[in-house]
């Protein structure tokens, strides 16, 4: 329809076919455009000497820039920069967007494809002198392109405002903050307070989306407007005939963004962008990183001698590069002489060789740092736990994620673990959260050992478990063997008295007594129910669902000690006390051994960490603090609520 | 930018017109193909409110309302009463949020009569006016009689009617929906 009123008033001429007449559009077009003449000057630029592969950087550059600002405007649509809100709307762009993970994941990668692209970029410059005049203007604007993608790559960082980024990017801002005499004012400015809040979210945010983007552009448009105004610069212009723009280089480049694409698609969907645990500032992060190309700064700064140059990072983090920038800014006046080329070229490829060396340096430091690495699992454990958490049917709450992390005992049990349990007991091993205790000794000569610390109690990693039970019954001695490591105080040969309570206590005794009776074949279904019996009293959620029969056998055998081949000696009641569940009588009397109502359930070990030398647990033989005043009641609660195995 | 550019292939060997539309080709869709990629994906995530499957919200859809049916007397004056429900927004759950208000009139013993508050012309919230015993829109004068019909040109149609239950006696329970407006027919609107 469109067509023929276009044929009405004469714009198209009718051609005898009768069909869409695509040259009249355009000459219509072009007459009151100029439209011809841009598309002949963007596409028909010269290039002496044929296309070649190395003239691709450039416009991979844009190619990437141009998928950060497609895949950067939708994402800002569903994006909520704010402290409660950043997280929870990137996770709800990750997890339940349609496409979301996608999108992110096209954006995060392309964002480090982009950087490599610019080193590449920059290298290819400065390996054919296409620096030297009259192009030295265009090379600085394109070094301010450089700062500008580096600019957004370190507010993009923060964004998702999960531990990584937050604490990644407070290392930056850290760093601005120890630049010399407007430092701790420009830190304060940038993150919209002295501490990291809403105002670092909103400011971050438009610098990534608004500004940075903006001088981009504006740069970009200058730095391509120079180039074709020079043209391009061509090392060897006869080794082949001169040809166009289009198709040919655009065929090469567009092979070239394909494979681009296809690497980030590729790392999209089998790595996919991550989203740790939500930033806390109250949990340290020790997995913190930079993104990984700024992790030679990060190296760089970790040398001692770096940090006493100027008594501070500021050498390190802005000094020294800025010179290493000074340099590459002043290539060009370099280049003039033949010389100076030769010398520009050796320095770019010993910086990033330097750089290679330090981000190389810094990876293999990390893999074999226990320390780091165990910091590594927990962060993607507690990535992987938010997920459990928020999947739940309550969903987020309005104060954000974090809350859910900070009121949940998976979480936090094993931290509050292993800041006081783990110094004298372990944890499967561990402390709680997965790192082993060492201690740090230095050697005669000077290098450095990690000595694993051995553990003053118990292993607890299987605490009121069945196998605990069991082991309780058939080897108390060896379930408390780690109790001799606790020596005298005066002679560091003896183990100490308090350990002895246990290791030659009446239990130690009984158990080893009756070690021959749990070897007859008859008594071992015995043993099992006498295990139910206990493990039920705990109520845990793992007694849920257990068969009643068993356990009531099993506490015929606690009251009566009436085994099918040999009955005990003496009996459980009668050093142990224990209130059946649902049932108003105590058995057996408080007082000579620990008190077994509700034993290792979550009202036991409530009362037993607040007093573990109450009359009803261990009494005058107790030697382990109290914690009822170490621990805040929501500590208590979360540590006792991991221990038992209630999680929800 | 595909076009044909008939200059250009006039002083190429003979064997270059034929390489050179290949090559433009393939530019051309290698280069489709790498742009079409972010955008794509871009503009499924953009429309996933509309690609969205929806969760079932269980139950029948009746909330128990916060008034008593004692409190509504008899062939009296409509009462306005906000509807309280859980409301999902994105991630978050918010629990017990105003999300509307009805008028609730009860016409019998045990019979209530109850339209949702949204005047379906454009959205705005009516207004019962007790002089003139009409429901009446300030946005753009919309009139509606006692019993919710339209008193005037401007709506596209009467006060929107809810279901409402008395049940165990006293409580008044109400099947809360909105529903799209400017249009003649009551087309309900998804609450999440």
């Amino acid at each position: 329809m469109l067509l023929r009123l276009a044929e009405r008033v004469g714009y198209v001429e009718r051609s005898t076919r009768n069909y869409f007449n695509m040259n009249a559009l355009i000459t219509w077009l072009d007459d009151r455009t100029g439209l011809k003449k841009l598309m002949h000057e963007a596409l028909y630029e010269n290039i002496p000497g044929g296309s070649r592969w190395r003239y691709v950087w450039g416009s991979t550059l844009i190619f990437t820039f141009s998928v950060q600002m497609i895949t950067g405007v939708f994402l800002a649509m569903a994006y909520a920069p704010s402290t409660t809100t950043a997280w929870e709307s990137v996770y709800h762009i990750q997890h339940h967007m349609q496409f979301g993970w996608l999108v992110r994941g096209l954006h995060h990668f392309s964002a480090q494809a982009m950087t490599v692209l610019l080193a590449l970029h920059l290298m290819q410059v400065i390996i054919d002198g296409a620096y030297r005049a009259p192009r030295e203007v265009n090379f600085w604007l394109g070094l301010i392109l450089m700062q500008i993608v580096l600019g957004l790559g370190l507010t993009g960082y923060l964004l998702p405002w999960d531990q990584k980024g937050f604490y990644a990017t407070q290392v930056s801002t850290e760093i601005m903050g120890a630049a010399p005499v407007i430092g701790p004012q420009s830190q304060i400015v940038a993150q919209g307070g002295p501490q990291y809040g809403h105002h670092t979210l909103t400011r971050f945010f438009t610098m990534h989306v608004m500004v940075l983007p903006a001088l981009m552009i504006a740069f970009l448009v200058l730095h391509i407007a120079v180039f074709r105004r020079h043209g391009i610069t061509v090392p060897d212009p006869d080794r082949a005939p001169n040809a166009t723009f289009w198709p040919d280089q655009v065929l090469k480049d567009a092979v070239a963004c394909l494979a681009i694409l296809s690497t980030v698609l590729a790392l999209t969907i089998w790595k996919g962008a991550e989203l740790s645990a939500p930033a806390d500032p109250s949990e340290p992060f020790s997995a913190a990183r930079p993104e990984w190309y700024f992790l030679f700064l990060f190296q760089f700064l970790r040398f001692e001698w770096v940090e006493h140059v100027t008594k501070g990072p500021a050498f390190g983090a802005i000094y020294a590069p800025g010179a290493l920038m000074a340099l590459v800014v002043a290539m060009p006046i370099i280049g003039r002489w033949r010389a100076g080329h030769v010398f520009n070229v050796c320095a770019i490829f010993a910086l990033m060789l330097g750089i290679a060396g330090l981000t190389g340096l810094a990876l293999y430091n990390d893999s074999r740092d226990p320390d780091f690495l165990a910091s590594v699992n927990e962060a993607h454990r507690d990535g992987e736990r938010i997920r459990e958490l928020a999947e739940r049917p309550a969903g987020i709450p309005i104060e954000g994620a974090i809350s859910l992390m900070r009121s949940d005992p998976k979480t936090q049990g094993p931290r509050i673990f292993a800041r006081n349990c783990a110094p004298c007991h372990r944890f499967d091993g561990h402390d709680g959260t997965g790192r082993e205790i060492v201690k740090i000794v230095k050697k005669g000569d000077g290098t450095e050992e990690r000595i694993v610390e051995k553990p003053t109690a118990t292993d607890l990693g299987n605490f009121g478990s069945p196998e605990w039970i069991k082991a309780i019954i058939t080897d108390f001695k060896g379930t408390f063997a780690a109790l001799e490591n606790v020596k005298d105080k005066d002679n560091p040969n003896a183990v100490a008295e308090s350990s002895k309570h246990f290791l030659e206590g009446e239990m130690a005794s009984w158990s080893t007594s009756h070690a021959q009776r749990w070897r007859v074949k008859e008594n071992e279904p015995a043993l099992s129910d006498l295990v139910a019996f206990l493990y039920s009293q705990g109520q845990r959620p793992g007694a849920a669902g257990m068969p009643d029969e068993a356990s009531k056998r099993g506490r015929q055998i606690f009251e009566t000690g009436k085994l099918p081949v040999g009955d005990f000696e003496s009996n459980c009641l009668d050093c142990h006390s224990l209130q059946p569940i649902g049932e108003d009588k105590l058995l057996g009397e408080v007082g000579a051994g620990p008190s077994l109502t509700n034993y290792a359930g979550d009202r036991w070990l409530r009362e037993f960490l607040q007093n573990p030398g109450h009359e009803k647990f261990y009494g005058s033989s107790n030697a382990m603090p109290a914690f009822g005043e170490r621990l805040t009641e929501k500590e208590l609660d979360l540590l006792v609520r991991w221990m038992v195995g209630n999680n929800d | 930018m595909s076009l044909p550019h008939p200059e250009l292939n006039h002083d190429g060997p003979p064997g270059e017109p034929r390489r050179g539309f290949l090559t433009q080709i393939l530019a051309a869709g290698i280069g489709l193909l790498v742009g079409a990629v972010p955008a794509v994906s871009g503009l499924a995530f953009f429309l996933d409110p509309l690609l969205r499957t929806k969760k079932g919200s269980g139950g029948d859809g009746f909330l128990k309302m916060p008034v008593a049916l004692d409190a509504l007397e008899i062939n009296g004056e409509p009462q306005l009463v906000k509807v309280i429900m859980d409301k999902v927004d994105a991630w978050n759950t918010y629990l017990q949020q105003p999300v509307g208000a009805v008028f609730l009139r009860r016409t019998d013993k045990d019979k209530i009569v109850a339209f949702n508050s949204r005047c379906p012309h454009l959205g705005c919230a009516v207004d019962y006016k007790s002089a003139e015993k009409h429901y009446y829109c300030p946005c753009h004068t919309s009139t509606f009689a006692l019993d919710g019909t339209q008193q005037n040109k401007i709506p596209p149609r009467d006060l929107d009617s809810l279901d409402v239950e008395i049940r165990n006696g006293t409580e008044v329970w109400l099947k809360f929906q909105n529903f799209r407006a400017t249009t003649p027919d009551k087309i309900p609107v998804a609450s999440t």
